[in-house]
């Protein structure tokens, strides 16, 4: 119904939006349609709250909300952090922090053909265990289908595990890992950031290890704000200076 | 817990080929889609009771039936009969439904009944006091639907109705010592005071339209509903949206004036049934 | 509504029994995010109706055969607490909560954009503190906001509130004694930018032309709470951006 019309903003870029808000009209680009919806009349509404992101070029605008809170929802390709909840016949189910559990065949896990009759699963994973996998399958009509068979991927054997909001996960690793790259960086931990939320650490000492978990906390709770890499930076600095690791002015 | 029902299934060429039909302002069985389909109203059909009605509307048939007894009033109306609506869908009625208590669709349909013969008064329950403050009679209305091709609740006001304005009240006596009443249910010739007719019409949208007495197959289709009760007097004493959709403002005022014209034809229906016409 | 014996005056002077005026809503309070462990969550207060909506979900259907093939499956409860109102409810779910349960279900369907989430739960719980009219209404309300709080898609909020006739005025909000000695009780929820209504029910006797008059200002009022619950969320956010 909406002919071409030029595209009128009433938000400005990386501003909080919420549900209900008429964030543009006319001709405008679409990138997160679950996101932001388009009326009858052109007008362009967004349905959670997020943060949103403009892009204007010479002939079009296009136009993405991020959301700032929500379940982790299984996208094909992304790396979750599951815990072994259940073991069947051939295959353990992890939770994954999803609506539904992560199905990991046995096969997939040990590369090679499995024989339930000869050898039981708990040998390998049992309850509790802690895998990192990448999301193999998943068409929302079955249980999603993981799979270890890539670089960094299986079975955790040490390290520390916390939890974020999924949604805030690309603001800790940051455009093109710009903000992961600066936390490992600085605190000299091995981070890896599960899409579901899950974040494991490898640190060299707890007392590090606590300052990248204050870090990476700042960064969900401050996720909708601007200039968040350098504040981050200076705090982990600050952390450092108060906690004795370094000394005043240097680093 | 209210949980988002199952959708029947309905083939897409099925769907398409009832909006299809809508469009052309018809129902699938060919009468426009303002009309009701044909009502067939049997008044005292069970003698035990002190009043019945089996409705047929075109398929979906409902038997209503009222008990009267002798009870206590509420405290806070010491000078007034009791009203109690209860509804069942019984397991012969559809495959869908199931032996049990009333699920929350019964429920419903149960208190919009009662809530729009309630408000306008239809039954003049002060005049159901025995002994002021201690004894009145409780009006038991009893709606079982017996077979379901859509409009439930419109079939169901329509059992109501004629079961309550047929219904007579059995001779008694109160015993002036112990203040007991004693119920001659042989003998019934006063009348259940009524003071006024009331029909529900309700308004589906299905697809574009807004349809009135649809069957069950395009019933299911309808994405809301919106049940208008309305009194002989030209009031709207109940409304109750249904559904997992919307209406627009403008629908709805559509919808009653829908309902405003063919609620009369209801209740002149009603009263030709039971020789008031 | 049943009339008692002794009804007061509900309009005097122009003014309502509490000194409102017809179209003024009660003092309104709206906190988003009250609880830790929901998704969401959210306190909503119009005047002494104190409500209080929680939401877990999209998470996994339990038992599985309740599962939709094709969008997510919402369950709400609606509760009045034993101590909610003048005289103790029966923690036992009454008909009348049976039926809310479902009204107010079917006044959020609608926003939920249900189908990104196939075979998932959406759980809805609305708890009322403190009944003093227009519970329903205010958990439409309270529990849209908590949806957003969990970051389920809507296509918009959805605010609700009562219309009453009282000594034959239309006003707005209705409060406990309105509702108990009014002539009609209409509670509406709507989607305010779709334009579409959601809930809508009559409990008493208006004309048409009252009718009309009673959605234009249920709407009214409506508008009004939403504006509030847009500020609500995003009070949440502004709060942490200004440190």
């Amino acid at each position: 119904m909406a002919s071409s019309s030029k595209p009128i903003l009433y938000v400005s870029n990386r501003q909080v939006v919420v549900v209900g808000d008429i964030v543009a009209s006319g001709d405008v680009i679409i990138d997160s349609p679950n996101y932001l919806q388009k009326l009858s009349d052109g007008r362009v509404i967004a349905t959670v709250t997020g943060l949103i992101d403009i892009e204007e070029s010479e002939n079009t605008v296009r136009l993405r909300v991020i959301p700032l809170k929500g379940r982790y929802i299984p996208k094909e390709g992304d790396i979750v952090i599951g815990i072994v909840t259940d073991i069947g016949v051939t295959a353990w189910f992890l939770d994954i922090r999803a609506p539904f559990p992560g199905v990991l065949n046995a096969a997939d896990y040990l590369g090679r053909p499995f024989n339930p009759a000869s050898e039981s699963l708990r040998k390998y994973l049992d309850v509790g265990d802690v895998v990192i996998a990448k999301i193999a399958q998943y068409d929302r009509t079955r249980d999603p289908i993981l799979t270890v068979q890539d670089k960094d991927l299986g079975k955790v054997v040490e390290g520390s595990l916390i939890e974020i909001e999924p949604s805030r996960v690309p603001r800790v690793i940051g455009k093109k890992r710009s903000m992961i790259n600066m936390l490992m960086e600085e605190t000299g931990c091995k981070i890896i950031v599960g899409n579901n939320g899950r974040i494991l650490l490898r640190c060299p000492n707890p007392e590090i290890e606590a300052i990248a978990i204050l870090a990476i906390k700042k960064i969900e709770e401050e996720a909708h704000t601007m200039g968040l890499t350098e504040r981050v930076r200076d705090f982990i600095i600050e952390q450092k200076v108060r906690r004795g690791l370094i000394g005043h002015g240097s680093g | 817990m209210s949980v988002t029902p199952e959708q029947p299934v309905i083939p897409k060429i099925r769907l398409n080929a009832i909006l299809n039909v809508m469009s052309k302002g018809v129902h699938t069985d060919k009468r426009p889609l303002h009309s009701y389909r044909q009502i067939e109203i049997k008044t005292g059909v069970v003698p035990n009771a002190e009043g019945s009605a089996l409705v047929k509307l075109g398929n979906t048939q409902v038997i209503a039936g009222v008990k009267l007894e002798v009870g206590q009033p509420y405290p806070d109306t010491p000078n007034e009969g009791v009203l109690i609506v209860n509804t069942e869908f019984v397991p012969a009625a559809s495959p869908t439904f199931e032996p049990g208590p009333p699920d929350e669709n019964a429920i419903e349909l149960a208190r919009v009944i009662d809530r729009s013969l309630r408000e306008p008064r239809v039954i003049d329950l002060s005049k159901l006091v025995i002994i002021p403050g201690k004894k009145v009679w409780l009006v038991w209305l009893d709606i079982y639907v017996l077979d379901h091709d859509g409009n439930l609740l419109d079939a169901s006001m329509l059992a109501a109705m004629a079961a309550l304005a047929t219904t007579k009240i059995p001779k008694y006596e109160v015993n002036p010592g112990t203040g007991e009443v004693v119920i001659d249910r042989t003998t019934r010739t006063t009348p259940l005071p009524i003071s006024k007719f009331v029909a529900t019409v309700t308004v589906n949208k299905i697809g574009n339209y807004l349809v009135i007495d649809p069957n069950q197959e395009e019933e299911s289709i309808a994405t809301a509903r919106l049940a208008i009760s309305v009194s002989e007097d030209g009031t709207i004493v109940g409304m109750q949206k249904m559904g997992m959709g919307y209406f627009t403002e403008d629908e709805i005022v559509k919808a009653i004036e829908l309902a405003l014209q063919k609620g009369p034809e209801l209740i002149n229906t009603i009263k030709a049934s039971i020789g008031m016409g | 509504m049943v009339v008692g014996k002794e009804k007061p005056k509900l309009i005097v002077n122009g003014k309502r029994v509490d000194g409102r005026a017809p179209e003024e809503l009660r003092p309104v309070r709206m906190e988003v995010g009250v609880l830790k462990n929901a998704d969401g969550s959210a306190l909503v207060e119009y005047g002494n109706t104190k409500v209080l909506a929680a939401v877990y979900g999209p998470r996994e259907v339990m038992p599985k055969h309740v599962a939709l093939p094709d969008r997510a499956v919402i369950r709400c409860r609606y509760r009045m607490l034993s101590f909610s109102a003048e005289e103790r409810k029966s923690p036992a779910p009454s008909r009348r909560e049976i039926e809310l349960s479902k009204v107010i279900r079917e006044a959020l369907e609608p926003a939920i954009m249900s189908e990104l989430f196939p075979r998932t739960a959406i759980d809805i719980f609305i708890e009322v503190l403190n009944a003093d009219g227009g519970t329903r209404t205010a958990g439409v309300t309270a529990a849209s906001l908590a949806l957003a709080d969990a970051g389920i898609p809507l296509r918009d909020l959805v605010a609700g509130v009562a219309v009453g006739k009282v000594d034959g005025v239309l006003v707005l909000d209705i409060n406990q004694i309105e509702d108990m000695y009014g002539e009609a009780d209409m509670p509406v929820a709507a989607m305010p930018s779709l334009g579409r209504i959601t809930l809508l029910q009559l409990n008493g006797v208006l004309t048409p032309d009252e009718f009309r008059q009673a959605l234009a200002l249920a709407l009214y009022g409506i508008r009004k709470l939403y504006d509030l619950q847009k500020e609500a969320l995003r009070r949440k956010y502004i709060s942490t951006a200004e440190e």
